[in-house]
Order: structure tokens, then C-alpha cells, then sequence
């Protein structure tokens, strides 16, 4: 792929009635952004499995944004609180086996926060386009880790078809 | 263990007795203070009234030198000094760009794990038992009114050791030292302060009700922990006297005199004998010492 | 499966930057893509009907729609795919607006953002299941939690719509803080006069039990099948026989042993009393702490008395459960205790106004009690010292409140009216006398709350200082109160013979633990936390819990009952129908595959994940699993992501839906 053109891929999960909302909130705004980010929506940031992170970028994914509500504003009381503790755990990890701490990135954005939403999403665009594609995860897949057939199908034939 | 020690100004000249009576009381009690080499003025009353990067820069050189020095606590005994170094180093802080403004003055880093106490935390950062165990004298005849003053317990969040409306403090210390102490209502007001230099008349007037009260809540001491305070309690005095001949004369201790009278030592040694109002021995003490 | 492909316009909206036909042409060729089109207004009817007839046409098992956030208009197309037959939860939406045409300019990048959001979309509706939304039944029957004005209005309100409710206090008898209230503003009318007929009102419905002197110790289950266990704490009374006389309160000789705190510490109380003469149940409590019958045995002095036979030392306390439907929880507050605090807690007191040393220097209930013509000084206002007639009188607002450095920063809200109401009673009381009132800002937002105010400035003459007080100590038997004028920019100095402090309001020291108990979320002071501080203000986040009066923020009467009638309303609606339904979107454990460690339950912020018994044919236990209770579940999925085995699912994003998305990136 021509460096210049290459454009990363970053997935963000973002829960339900805080980030999701934020995101709604700077369209309703008008606020720009990138468009590399591409939203999966969840009920709470408690519920982020690190394994969806790690799929993420066993599938592709340049750069990871996890974002939930504030702290003491969570729709369930407390997932944010669990979400924040595995995450700081998993990103150590992360670091600890090589992947740079950059690609994966946390936030809180609160439904009313359109601008910081847009914010987070430009910076977290620009930080992965400095760092570069992401090949070190595809390097450790293809030596150690088993596929997946059905998502290769699935996901070639959707590579193919775009192709 | 050792602590360091910003004497400034006035520990070398009106408050001598202070400077005195505090190196004794500590080097009894088994302490070190090493002083700071080179310290300078610490840019207090004229200098943070004037220009306030310069009362920055004056505090904050004398943490640089106490970095270089390896002080880690430094004792700052006038209520002032230590206001303004604590809050200077508040300030930085808060503002990184007024560190940097200042480390480019000083042309030097400030450290930050300097850490200013006042006479009355150093007490406590030895803990009150010491001063007890040391205790050789019976002090039971002093009715103690701990004056703070303005300064010593403040300002409220960047000083957090004592409460800033309603401090009991150096009331432990006294009674840690035997005396006994009053509930009085004064002990925060303003004592006039520097203008005892030009508006003689108003400090006359702030010190004259402090010492009122005082007296109405049944003290026969007021004690302090302030140049400042002392002079304008103490040396104010006759000038009261002479305003309203009905003025009660009451002698004005630094709280390091108190514990050196419990631990012992004579008025001679601490230099409570250069107090203007005298400090009448036998009238509060009576030659009693405690095996 | 056979997916449909909706991409709508929305006018100008999308298609402005996103090439619609081009996103639903390249979206035809997708793998499971049956039908695909663009339309201008997809949310309109003729969209939904263009829905209808492509799902019945082609037989379309599922169905994607590009348009708006699922925020907006998800129901609208769910409902769409109803009248379709197909499942409402085979219905994705991909955000086309406000995610993508909305924020991004050039069209080639926002159409190919576009493709790939409704890929997304597609790889999820491929794996979605079919969801029921889940029925429970509910309970008619309602716990009221405190018996203040805010409990009484509720418990009235849903007695009177005909369910049952239970009314807890904690205290020997309802009326709370309103029934210690001289007068209530802006009116200046009687707050006993009209709090007590509620009260008896309260006593005597036929729908209501009421449950004084007890407190709720646990609460469990879930919206509309509450299970509460109620501790009834011994009274040493036996309720039926007890006639109410008194007699055992006169002749009881413990007669100053113990401050009534009805009357906020300012007169005594026997050692068996009410707290007040008015006091709904009219039957008195044993005080064990000063009894002198628990001291030694002797005395009984009471049981003497009673004819009816009605004191029973051996009472123990007893507990009951009850099955409810919901929870109001209308607990009320207290005031800021101004004396000088521990460094533990975030409350710092003000040791500088003397309060707890001087006996004049008074807070707002006890001056209320004061004022009161059934208060300790049958309404002429003394000093609590000497009894004597203060003829100078300040009064301080804003004790506490938005004060941070004493660790509160909100307003108590209603300590600039009640102020004004003390000051204007004192001088109506004493007529020479001089009222000061230092105040911070004077917040009258109310209906007739502001003349209120301006009526105690200009037609009582009562002095307002703008500024604080600094300190206040005691001279000569004068108080001398020290503070500013920050209007006139000059130290003012008071010497008041006494002073009132209204100090602010705060949740009782126990609010946290019974909002552990009941499982809902409150602030860093101990307030309960609404559900939407805009929308839902009187529900709690916990379905079937709602909140009325103080125990949610200060305020003052006429919106506590606001809110007690409001949180009652919430209730009766829930009671209104038999069977609840709710989103099918919660959690579920595999149970094969649940290995039983249960960090799941450790983690669910609802408490909805139970131990399930696994047995086999001779009924022998040789499993045990997780189990969540679909009525609790609020599907957040924090146990999905904790869960080791990965045996649990949250219905509608469980792992296999996301990783679909995720791998169509």
C-alpha cells in the first residue's frame, strides 16, 4: 500500500448512553472530524471484553479507542469502574508484549461532550498515523495463533467484494 | 535526625531570644538544626507588597539552597518567612509557568521535595511525648493564651496541620510542657503587624485587645510562635501603659521559651530576660522540678 | 437469511455527503443482501410502508437501515419490522447521520464510511437472535421509606389511587421536620395546623400500614417484586392497648436525663415519651439508655400507672418481611453540624462561631422550635441561656452551604426564605427589637418568594448585610459577631444577644447505607441520585425505586410534595397493569459451560446474578451456576467481560454479534 495514501483503521467502543450519545451530539453539532473511527456500540464500557480488543486488531485495526461514561455518571452505577480497572491492567499488558501504549486508548465522554468527542477522535486519528500501520499483531497471528475460518471467510469474501 | 533551618531576619535581631531559645530546647531534646547556609531574606511583608515576582524569587532561592543542602525538612520559625516560602511554593505548584519564569531568574531548578514546617509542626513532627518525657519542671501555675496570629495556621488548603479558624495546636505543645491553657477569643486576631513601624497608633490599638481579652479570660501568659506577634504584644506594652494607665502588663513567651522553662532551663538561658514586659520567674513558677 | 438494505436520505441530511444510491448499490452485492434501496424520508410513512412491502415481497428475514442514530429512530423502524412480522431485534441500524454524513465533508470518504457502517451492520443482523421483550409480574403494593411530609403525601397519594402501602419511620412518630416548623413561608401559615391532619389522615386510611419507630434493614429482588425486611424496634409498648393518656409520661421520675430531640436539645423528655404531644401513633417509647427499670430492675413506675396494662419491658425487637411492587424513598434530611469537626470527615464545621460552646448561637430548626407556639418557650423567643428577651438578634446564612472550604458547594436552597420568615416572626414577637441578617446572595426564586423577602427588608426593617462573618465570640454576655459589608466595603461588628445560623442541609448519616441496602447510586454527600437530572427526576437508576423530597437535594416544602405526589404517580403507573414488559436486552449464562466462579457476581452492579443448583436425575446437587434474574438484569454486560468461561451472553451484543462487527471493519 502507498504510504501516503494509507489511512488508518481504528475501531472504538463506545457504550450506549454516554459516548454513543456524544457522538450523536457532534454530528447534531456539526463538529468534524476524521473518518477513520468506526463505532461499536455496547451497552456499558464494563462490558469491553480486552478479547474484542485484541480481535480488533487481529482484524485489522490500527488503533483502538475504548470510551465510556465519567466516573459516578455510569447508566449502571459502577461498569465504568470495572472498565477502567481491566482496562489500566490490559494496557500494561499490552506494553508489556510490545504493543505500543498509543494504539490503545481510553477516554471518558459524557453525552454532552460533542466537542470532546470530535476532539478525542482527531487526536487519537493523528496519533495512530504517526505510529503507522499496525503489522506487529499480524506478524504474532500468522506465527502462533490459530485462525479463525469462519471470520477469515467472512472477512475475505467482504475484502474481496470491496476490492 | 536532623532539620534544616531558615532562621531569617528577625531570629538575628529582635528575635533573638526566639532564635536562642529554639536551638536550645532542640539540641536538649536530641535534635540537629543545621541552618541554611547563605540564606537570604525569604521576600515577606515589603518585598511580596511591592513586586511580587521578586518575594517569589527571594522564597524560592532559599529552597534551591536548601535542595542543594539536602534539606529535606526546614524549619522556618517566623510565621511569616513561613508563609511565604509555603505559599511561593503553592504558587509554583499551581503554575508551572510562574516555575519556570522563576527557575529562569534564579537560573537554577527549585526543588520540590523541600518541605517547610513552622516551629509548632516541628513539635508535633517530634511528637509531644518527647517534650513531656523531657519535662523537669512543674509549670502548673501558667495560664497560658496561645496566640497564633494571622499567618502561622494559614493560608487554609496549601497549610493543612491545623484546623485555620479554630487551631488548638500550640495549645497541645503548652500542655504537653505542663501549663495550663485558656479558651480565649483572640487567638486569630490581626496583632497590626508590620505597620508597627509607621502607624504606631493602630498597632497600639489591634495589640491592646488582644491582650485584653487575654487577661479577661484569665491568662497571666500569652504565648506565641510569631516575631512579629511577640514584638508588638511584647515591646507595645509600656506604650499601653502609658495610653490607659489602667493596662494590666503581661509577659509574652515564645512557645520554645515555654517548653525550655518546662525542660528546665533558666530565663537567663533562653533569653526571656530581654523581653521588654518581665517575665516575673517566681510569680509563676514555683521552684518545683519533677524527678 | 435474507437481509434487506434500507438507506434513507433523510432530505438533504445524508445524502448531502454521502452518495445514498451508490452505498445501497454496492450494499446489493453483499453476501446475504436480498433487497437493497435508498428513499428520501425512510422514517416517513410511505418509507415505512416501502419497508413493509419489500420485507413481505421478498420475504426478507432481516433488515438493515442506513439513516439517523438508533437514538432516534430505532423504535420507529422496529415497529416497522413488526407490522412486517419480522422480529423487532433483527432490526440494525447503521448511523448514517449524526456518525457520518453530518460529520465528515468530502463525499468519496463519508459514502465509503458509509459502506463500511452498514457492512458493519449487516454482519451484526446476520448473528442477531430473536428476542421476546420479558413479562414480570408486579406486586401492588408500595414500601414508603420515612414519614415526613414527603412519605405522608406519597403513602396518601398511592393509598388513594387503592393499592396498599407500607410506611416506614424510623422515628416514634411521623410528621418529620415539618412538624417541628414554627410557620412556613410565604405564607406565614401554621405548619402544624396544616401538616397534622395529613398525619392523622395517614393513621387512619384503610390502605395504609404504618410502621413507626421500625427502619428497613434489606431490601431484595426486583421492580415489581421488591422483597423488604423491616426491623420494628421495641417500644415497650403494647400498640392496641395503649390508650394514649400519658399518664406514664408524668409520672415517669427520669424527667432530665435526656434532650428531647423534637425540640432540637433545647428542653428535656421522660425516659418514656413522645416526641411531641401531637405525635401520630399517639403511644410512647421506653428509652432504655435512661430507663432506670433497665438500670436495676426497679421503678416501673409506669406499668403503675396503666390501667391498661400496656408497658411490657420484655418487648424485643422483631422483623417482618414484606412483598412490595416499589420503593419511594423519602428520607429526608438533616442540618450540618457546625461544631468543629474531625480532620476524617469532609464536613470542617465552624469552631469560629462558637456554635456547641455558646448556648445563644442557635441553628434554624431550634430557633423554629423556639418560635413555635408548642415549643419549649410557648413561642416568645428567649435565649436558651437565661430566658431572657434578645433584643438584638443577627442571623447567618448560608452556614455550610456553598461554602467549600467547609466541604459543602452546593445551595441549600431554602435558608434565604426561612431566614427572612425568622427574622420577620422575631420582630413581629419582639417589636423593638433589631434584626441582622448577613447574607451571601439572597436566592428568593419561588412563587411569592421574593416580596416575601422584600416584605422582612422594607416593611419589618429587618438590617440585610451583604457579606460574611468571620468569627463570633462572647463578651460580657453579648455576642460580638465580626464580619464585612461587602457593599459598603467595611468591617461590621454585632453585638447580638443571640445569633441563628442557617446551616445547611445534608443527608442523614446513615443515607448511604440504606441506599447499599435498597442498591442505588447516591453523591459524594450522601444525596440520592436521580435516574436524568432533567427528564427523570423522581426515579432512582434502579427500576421500581423513586426518590421524594430532601433525601434527592434541599428543597423546601411545596417541592417535596411536588415530588412525593410525582414519585407517587410513577408508582400507581407501574401498578396499572398487571405484568411489567421490558427490553429483552440482559444477560444469560450457559449453564454447561459456567464453571462457577461467579466473579460475575461480584461485579453486577444490580445484584441480579444468583447461585443456581445444578442437580442431576436422583436430585443431588452437582453443579453449581450462575443464574441472573431477567427482572433485575439491566444489561450492562460488565459480567460478560469478567466471565472466565465466557458463558455468559448479553442478548443483542453478545460476543459472537460484536466480533462479526469487528472483523467487518
Amino acid at each position: 500500500m502507498d504510504k501516503e495514501k494509507w489511512e488508518p483503521k481504528i475501531a472504538a467502543f463506545v457504550c450506549n448512553w454516554c459516548t454513543y450519545t456524544g457522538a450523536d451530539l457532534a454530528g447534531t453539532s456539526r463538529i468534524k472530524y476524521p473518518s477513520n473511527t468506526k463505532l461499536i456500540r455496547v451497552m456499558c464500557s464494563g462490558s469491553v471484553d480486552p478479547v474484542f480488543i485484541l480481535k480488533a486488531f487481529e482484524r485489522g485495526a490500527d488503533g483502538v479507542l475504548v470510551s465510556g461514561c465519567h466516573p459516578n455518571d455510569c447508566h449502571y452505577n459502577a461498569g465504568n469502574f470495572h472498565a477502567r480497572r481491566r482496562w489500566d491492567f490490559f494496557h500494561k499488558l499490552l506494553d508489556f508484549i510490545g504493543i505500543e501504549k498509543e494504539r490503545l486508548q481510553f477516554s471518558w465522554i459524557s453525552a454532552s461532550e460533542g466537542k470532546k468527542f470530535a476532539d478525542v477522535i482527531s487526536k487519537i486519528t493523528k496519533d495512530i498515523k504517526s505510529l503507522g500501520p499496525f503489522k506487529a499483531y499480524k506478524q504474532m497471528n500468522s506465527e502462533f495463533t490459530v485462525n479463525f475460518p469462519e471470520y477469515n471467510e467472512s472477512s475475505n469474501s467482504i475484502n474481496k467484494e470491496l476490492q | 535526625m536532623n532539620y534544616g533551618y531558615f532562621p531569617g531576619c528577625s531570629q538575628t535581631s529582635s528575635a533573638k531570644e526566639y532564635d536562642l531559645s529554639l536551638r536550645k530546647v532542640f539540641e536538649k531534646l536530641g535534635f540537629g538544626l543545621e541552618e541554611l547556609c547563605d540564606w537570604s531574606c525569604c521576600g515577606a511583608t515589603s518585598a511580596h507588597a511591592t513586586n511580587h515576582k521578586l518575594s517569589n524569587a527571594l522564597a524560592l532561592r532559599n529552597i534551591v539552597l536548601a535542595g542543594k543542602q539536602g534539606i529535606k525538612n526546614m524549619v522556618a520559625p517566623c510565621a511569616a518567612c513561613y508563609n511565604r516560602l509555603i505559599t511561593s511554593q503553592h504558587e509554583i505548584s499551581m503554575h508551572p509557568e510562574r516555575k519556570n519564569e522563576t527557575e529562569e531568574l534564579l537560573s537554577e531548578k527549585i526543588p520540590a521535595d523541600v518541605k517547610v514546617i513552622n516551629v509548632l509542626e516541628l513539635f508535633f513532627k517530634i511528637g509531644l511525648a518527647k517534650i513531656s518525657e523531657n519535662r523537669k519542671r512543674d509549670l502548673n501555675g501558667i495560664k497560658a493564651a496561645c496566640y497564633y496570629g494571622c499567618l502561622l495556621v494559614r493560608p487554609m488548603n496549601i497549610n493543612n496541620f491545623d484546623d485555620a479558624e479554630q487551631p488548638t495546636s500550640m495549645e497541645m505543645i503548652a500542655e504537653a510542657a505542663g501549663a495550663t491553657t485558656i479558651d480565649w477569643n483572640y487567638k486569630l486576631e490581626c496583632c497590626g503587624a508590620a505597620h508597627s513601624i509607621v502607624r504606631k497608633d493602630i498597632v497600639l490599638n489591634l495589640s491592646k485587645k488582644i491582650i485584653d481579652d487575654a487577661v479577661l479570660n484569665g491568662a497571666n501568659v500569652i504565648i506565641t510562635a510569631c516575631p512579629m506577634c511577640h514584638t508588638n504584644l511584647d515591646m507595645r506594652q509600656r506604650a499601653m501603659k502609658r495610653k490607659y494607665p489602667e493596662h494590666l502588663m503581661i509577659p509574652v513567651l515564645y512557645i520554645t521559651e515555654l517548653v525550655g522553662l518546662a525542660m528546665g532551663m533558666n530565663v537567663k538561658d533562653l533569653g526571656i530576660d530581654l523581653h521588654y514586659v518581665n517575665f516575673n520567674y517566681d510569680e509563676y513558677i514555683a521552684e518545683k522540678l519533677i524527678a | 437469511m435474507k437481509i434487506g438494505v434500507f438507506i434513507c436520505h433523510c432530505g438533504e441530511n445524508i445524502s448531502r455527503t454521502v452518495d445514498c444510491p451508490k452505498v445501497a448499490e454496492v450494499c446489493r452485492n453483499f453476501p446475504g443482501v436480498e433487497y437493497s434501496t435508498n428513499y428520501k424520508y425512510m422514517c416517513s410513512d410511505p418509507g415505512q410502508k416501502l419497508i413493509k412491502d419489500a420485507v413481505l415481497e421478498n420475504k426478507l428475514d432481516a433488515i438493515v437501515v442506513g439513516s439517523c442514530s438508533p437514538h432516534m429512530h430505532e423504535r420507529t423502524f422496529r415497529n416497522a419490522a413488526i407490522s412486517a412480522g419480522i422480529n423487532p431485534f433483527l432490526v440494525e441500524i447503521a448511523n448514517l447521520r449524526e456518525q457520518c454524513s453530518w460529520v465528515h465533508d468530502d463525499v468519496e470518504e463519508a459514502t465509503q464510511k458509509a459502506i463500511e457502517l452498514v457492512r458493519m451492520a449487516l454482519e451484526k443482523v446476520k448473528r442477531d437472535k430473536p428476542l421476546t421483550k420479558i413479562k414480570v409480574n408486579v406486586t401492588k403494593r408500595i414500601l414508603v421509606i420515612g414519614g415526613g411530609i414527603a412519605g405522608i403525601q406519597a403513602a396518601l397519594d398511592v393509598a388513594n389511587a387503592g393499592y396498599e402501602v407500607i410506611l416506614v419511620e424510623k422515628e416514634p412518630s411521623i410528621g418529620g421536620h415539618m412538624s417541628q416548623l414554627s410557620e412556613t413561608f410565604p405564607t406565614l401559615d401554621c405548619s402544624q395546623c396544616i401538616l397534622t391532619p395529613r398525619m392523622v389522615e395517614v393513621y387512619q386510611h384503610p390502605k395504609i400500614k404504618l410502621f413507626t419507630y421500625s427502619e428497613v434493614v434489606k431490601v431484595e429482588g426486583f421492580i415489581g417484586n421488591f422483597k423488604a425486611t423491616i426491623k420494628k424496634k421495641a417500644r415497650h409498648i403494647i400498640d392496641d392497648r395503649c390508650s394514649g393518656c400519658g399518664l406514664c409520661m408524668e409520672n415517669c421520675p427520669i424527667k432530665k436525663k435526656a434532650y428531647n430531640s423534637f425540640e432540637e436539645n433545647l428542653a428535656f423528655r421522660p425516659a418514656i415519651y413522645t416526641p411531641f404531644p401531637q405525635a401520630v401513633p399517639n403511644i410512647p417509647v421506653i428509652d432504655e439508655t435512661i430507663c432506670t427499670h433497665y438500670k436495676n430492675g426497679k421503678c416501673g413506675m409506669c406499668v403503675k400507672v396503666c390501667d391498661r396494662e400496656a408497658i411490657d419491658f420484655d418487648q424485643e425487637d422483631t422483623m417482618f418481611v414484606a412483598d412490595i411492587g416499589a420503593i419511594i424513598v423519602a428520607t429526608g434530611f438533616k442540618l450540618y453540624n457546625i461544631e468543629k469537626k474531625s480532620s476524617g470527615s469532609i464536613y470542617k464545621g465552624y469552631g469560629e462561631y462558637g456554635y456547641g460552646k455558646y448556648r445563644d448561637v442557635i441553628d434554624g430548626l431550634q430557633f423554629e422550635r423556639i418560635a413555635s407556639a408548642s415549643g419549649p418557650t410557648s413561642g416568645e423567643i428567649k435565649r436558651p441561656s437565661d430566658g431572657k428577651v434578645p433584643k438584638k438578634i443577627v442571623f447567618i446564612q448560608c452556614v455550610g452551604s456553598r461554602d467549600e472550604s467547609k466541604g459543602i458547594s452546593y445551595c441549600s436552597k431554602i435558608c434565604c426564605m426561612y431566614t427572612a420568615k425568622h427574622a420577620m416572626l422575631y420582630k413581629h414577637k419582639v417589636h423593638d427589637g433589631e434584626a441582622y441578617v448577613f447574607y451571601m446572595d439572597i436566592r428568593a426564586g419561588g412563587k411569592m418568594y421574593e416580596e416575601f423577602v422584600r416584605r422582612a427588608i422594607e416593611e419589618d426593617n429587618v438590617k440585610y448585610i451583604r457579606g460574611r462573618v468571620s468569627r463570633i465570640y462572647e463578651e460580657k454576655g453579648k455576642y460580638i459577631v465580626k464580619g464585612e459589608d461587602t457593599i459598603a466595603g467595611m468591617p461590621v461588628v454585632v453585638d447580638a444577644d443571640m445569633v441563628v445560623l442557617a446551616s445547611a442541609m445534608i443527608p442523614h448519616d446513615n443515607a448511604p447505607l440504606l441506599a447499599r441496602t435498597i442498591g442505588i447510586p447516591y453523591d459524594k454527600y450522601g444525596f440520592y441520585n436521580e435516574a436524568h437530572p432533567k427528564l427523570r427526576p423522581v426515579e432512582s437508576t434502579t427500576s421500581g425505586v423513586f426518590l421524594a423530597g430532601a433525601c434527592q437535594s434541599p428543597r423546601d416544602i411545596p417541592d417535596t410534595v411536588s415530588m412525593a405526589s410525582a414519585a407517587a404517580s410513577k408508582a400507581i403507573i407501574l401498578f396499572s397493569s398487571d405484568q411489567l414488559e421490558r427490553e429483552p436486552v440482559v444477560a444469560k449464562v450457559n449453564e454447561d459451560i459456567c464453571q462457577g466462579c461467579f466473579y460475575c457476581k461480584k461485579v453486577c452492579p444490580f445484584g441480579a446474578i444468583e447461585v443456581k443448583d445444578i442437580k442431576d436425575i436422583n436430585g443431588i446437587v452437582f453443579k453449581e451456576v450462575a443464574y441472573i434474574n431477567q427482572g433485575v438484569c439491566k444489561g450492562c454486560g460488565t459480567c460478560t467481560a469478567t466471565c472466565l468461561s465466557k458463558s455468559i451472553e448479553l442478548a443483542g451484543f453478545n460476543n459472537e454479534e460484536i466480533f462479526a462487527q469487528i472483523a467487518a471493519l
